[in-house]
């Protein structure tokens, strides 16, 4: 039996640039303009798991995001995946949306597709780094929800077995389809797109979809659906007072063991 | 369940356990609460246990500052299911009406807060360093402080209108305050629902992942600085010659050098060593949070820049591939004359 997978991404700025991003300081928004945008590192393993699943099963995968129009580059990464279809909640309604906020929007994109068996998101950003979305999203859905999903076996063409990490080991759990599941980046290793990928990339086409497309509830998503709100940007203070050597490697490493000797860490 | 109108107001603790022990995180959760009800005035502490028939937590929690204890005292009925708890808490949450509620952010507690948050409609702020009651526009509000982004920064957020006001703590942040003998009410709940969406199979414990980090002497901690210098081996190498365990950051867990439990910050562990080196790690404030009680921070990046010089005792500035290697060998000599 065929299935149909959703997966769900996020753009975030590429970790070389994380320590780099500014804050809007009337909005308290993340200006991320300014550093280059990837796929979320673990919605990869979200991607890589929906390919060998359909691989299996044959079916489809769907790719949404929601994000302002700069998140369209995170779909044509996923298409030239060999990813079949997708999907952009790009509207000014969606902005500024909280994790309960984005949930309520991704959830209502889903419920708007003709047929879904399986949902899988990456289960944290590397950026705001909730873990949230994936469970708030099944919460609106309905559907089971498995969070820091280390492995996942299909015993049978509806029945998932699953390997759930939690802090002393893991938890072996079993659920029916559909589910919503959150994997961790150990569930497998993301492919690169190739050539032949990135030119199919290239005819599919994206589809923008905005507030009205979903019938959403304006007061559900955005801001206006966001319970929480930015009340203050205040100086973090974590500062030491250090030394910090540059120099020949030699020299400099020198020094620094000084330091550390001195200090009786060594 | 009846609908009780509670005359104090409620700051709730979801409480969890593991092997005839409550959690550290828990605990330090129930002394943050009280000082949250001391900041309301007219307020009392309520924990949430399940999965126990435990006298001795009972009492624990309630020498800890908890005024009330709802107890599901099935035992069938425990943290791992997520759903089930869920279940309940937003029952109680409706019956009761709790002002706050705080939640430890361990894998299966962040679970649960964020379905009852999407439950009861409400707020919930992830991995928070810390906590506290401020009047905005009259109204006494709970303000949540998380590490936030870009340079030296925190954020502040509130819930203005829904009720409860949600927050997950990670393990490590708040102590749990000293025990006194005090007395407090204990009442019954059972969960209604019983029709789970997923089925336990097993829970495993992993014994050998359980060396606790927080106890760690020396931490060698990598950051994505050292994809495009060397490599991750090099961490290992300078932990085995320091005797220290290695771990990293959110990067690092995504590029597969770390296991999920080995990754430092907001979003994952808490370390205090003696010693920390970093190597390739720029230092942002979702890293910082994790390690902010190391007696000494050795920072290793290419990036003069980079914010953790800001939070390091001891730096170098280089590239990684230049610096490594040597610096490996210097310690080497040293430790093999010790």
């Amino acid at each position: 039996m065929p299935c149909d997978i959703v997966v769900c991404i996020k753009q975030v700025p590429h970790p070389d640039y994380l320590s780099k991003i500014s804050l809007d300081p009337i909005r308290g928004t993340m200006e991320r303009e300014r550093a280059p945008a990837i796929i979320n590192l673990v919605g990869r393993n979200a991607l890589e798991e929906a390919l060998r699943i359909r691989e299996r099963f044959s079916g489809s995968v769907t790719v949404i995001t929601m994000g302002p129009p700069q998140a369209r580059k995170a779909l044509e990464e996923a298409l030239a995946m060999d990813v079949d279809a997708a999907i952009h909640l790009c509207d000014e309604a969606f902005a500024r949306a909280d994790t309960l906020a984005t949930a309520q929007a991704l959830a209502y994109a889903i419920s708007k597709l003709e047929h879904s068996d399986l949902i899988l998101c990456g289960d944290a950003t590397i950026d705001s780094g909730t873990g949230q979305v994936p469970i708030q999203l099944a919460e609106f859905l309905k559907l089971p929800c498995i969070f820091d999903a280390d492995e996942l076996v299909f015993e049978d063409e509806r029945g998932l077995l699953i390997k759930r990490r939690w802090e002393q080991g893991y938890i072996k759990v079993r659920t029916k389809l559909p589910a919503v599941i959150a994997v961790t980046a150990k569930i497998n290793q993301p492919r690169l797109p190739n050539v032949s990928g990135i030119m199919a990339a290239i005819r599919k086409e994206i589809k923008k979809w905005g507030a009205a497309d979903i019938g959403a509830d304006l007061s559900r998503v955005g801001l206006e659906g966001s319970p929480t709100r930015f009340f203050q940007i205040s100086e973090f203070h974590a500062e030491r007072q250090g030394e910090v050597f540059q120099g020949s490697p030699e020299e400099v490493i020198n020094m620094a063991i000084d330091r550390l000797v001195k200090l009786e860490v060594l | 369940m009846n609908l009780d109108v509670e005359d104090k107001i409620q700051v709730w603790v979801w409480v969890e356990h593991h092997l005839e022990k409550l959690t550290r995180v828990s605990l330090g959760l129930i002394g943050k609460a009280r000082e949250l009800c001391q900041q309301l005035g007219n307020a009392e502490v309520t924990s949430v246990l399940v999965g126990t028939d435990s006298p001795k937590l009972v009492t624990e929690l309630i020498d800890h500052g908890s005024d009330k204890v709802y107890l599901a005292s099935n035992l069938s009925f425990t943290t791992f299911q997520t759903d089930l708890c869920a279940h309940l808490m937003t029952r109680l949450i409706q019956s009761h009406r709790p002002e706050i509620i705080l939640w430890g952010a361990t894998s299966l507690g962040q679970e649960t807060a964020a379905r009852v948050a999407a439950q009861v409609g409400t707020g919930l702020t992830a991995h928070c360093i810390d906590l506290y009651i401020e009047k905005i526009n009259e109204k006494p509000q709970l303000v949540t402080v998380v590490a936030g982004w870009g340079g030296n920064l925190t954020l502040k957020i509130v819930c203005p209108e829904k009720r409860p006001q949600m927050a997950t703590v990670k393990p490590g942040i708040f102590s749990p305050p000293e025990p006194v003998k005090r007395s407090g009410e204990v009442i019954p709940v059972e969960p209604e629902d019983t029709a789970t969406s997923f089925e336990i199979i097993e829970v495993v414990e992993e014994l050998e992942e359980t060396f606790p980090l927080e106890q760690a002497e020396v931490v060698v901690a990598a950051g994505w600085g050292l994809s495009t210098s060397g490599g991750f081996q090099a961490a290992e190498e300078l932990a085995e010659v320091l005797g220290g365990i290695v771990v990293g950051t959110r990067p690092a867990l995504d590029a597969g050098w770390i296991p999920a439990e080995r990754m430092i910050g907001q979003s994952g562990k808490t370390v205090a060593p003696q010693l920390l080196v970093t190597l390739g790690v720029s230092g942002a404030p979702q890293f910082a949070t994790g390690v902010l009680n190391s007696k000494v921070i050795f920072a290793v990046d290419k990036n003069p820049q980079a914010p953790i010089f800001k939070i390091a005792d001891i730096g170098i500035v280089g590239d990684l591939q230049d610096v490594l290697p040597l610096l490996i060998n210097k310690l080497r000599a040293i430790k093999e004359k010790t």
